[in-house]
């Protein structure tokens, strides 16, 4: 049987990891791959608490989630097309200007 | 079997996500990424979530990662000299060893609390989709409902951003 806290620890590894791509990395994509990352961490937090305290609301807040993302990740890759038609440049130390 | 499973899911997810998070090419970071998606998926069967792991399955590696490519392929993007902060070395050191705090006081705690309605038995007798379909339709309906009305807004918004704009073009023309 595998303790929960295993279950945690996996997801708080995965949350930094995804953390640190946000933070280091500097093409605006793999800054939005990075923050699915901290989504995915979250799911597996929710439902391994949801398996194991025996309740299904965190299966469903996961299935929002991943709604969410889907939304955030249309916008933001729309974003990154409008920036990059005016600058052929993903590089987010590039983008310092809200209008151009 | 089931820490035989675990322990592979889980090392492999972590391995993907630093993958996703070091590697150079930027379709090769949405291909780890995709490895990372499916592994989170094998251990939502591990916890007992079958249409957790047929929605991660169709909407986040069938849907919104080849969202990602497809973007990652109309840029056509040539992979910098320099991919990282300039000091990112700075940020490693601080990320490990809080990583190592975390992981030992989230290793060493109980984690208990008030159990809920839905054990494993009452669950698999009709099947995870039953128990998450009643559940939704009743007691989360108002929140399926925002959830739609939220997606319609994404739709018109990434159709709002990535509209040629019109009135930019003909000022430059003329």
């Amino acid at each position: 049987m595998v303790p929960l806290s295993a279950y945690v620890a996996v997801s708080a590894i995965l949350f930094i990891t995804g953390l640190l791509g946000v933070l280091i990395r500097r093409n605006f994509i793999i800054v939005l791959m990075s923050v699915e990352i901290m989504l995915n961490a979250a799911n597996i937090n929710l439902v391994a608490f949801s398996y194991y305290l025996e309740s299904m609301a965190g299966q469903l807040v996961a299935l929002f989630i991943i709604a969410i993302a889907a939304g955030e990740a249309a916008i933001g890759l729309a974003i990154i097309i409008v920036v990059f038609r005016g600058k052929i440049s993903t590089n987010v130390d590039e983008m310092n200007l809200l209008k151009w | 079997m089931v820490l035989v499973f675990f322990t592979y899911f889980a090392l492999a997810s972590i391995a993907a996500a630093v993958l996703t998070v070091a590697l150079k090419h930027p379709v090769h970071c949405g291909l780890a990424l995709l490895a990372l998606l499916l592994h989170v998926s094998g251990l939502f069967i591990l916890l007992n979530a079958e249409f957790l792991w047929a929605v991660q399955v169709i909407v986040y590696a069938g849907a919104i990662l080849v969202l990602y490519l497809f973007v990652l392929m109309l840029l056509n993007l040539k992979t910098d000299d320099r991919y990282f902060h300039s000091s990112y070395l700075y940020f490693l050191p601080p990320a490990a060893l809080g990583s190592l705090y975390v992981v030992t006081l989230l290793i060493r705690s109980p984690f208990g609390g008030a159990k809920g309605d839905a054990p494993a038995v009452a669950v698999l007798q009709d099947g995870d989709t039953y128990a998450v379909g009643i559940k939704m339709f009743s007691d989360y309906l108002l929140q399926f409902e925002i959830v739609g009305v939220f997606l319609l807004g994404a739709i018109i918004g990434a159709i709002v951003l990535a509209k040629t704009p019109k009135t930019i073009t003909d000022k430059r023309e003329g």
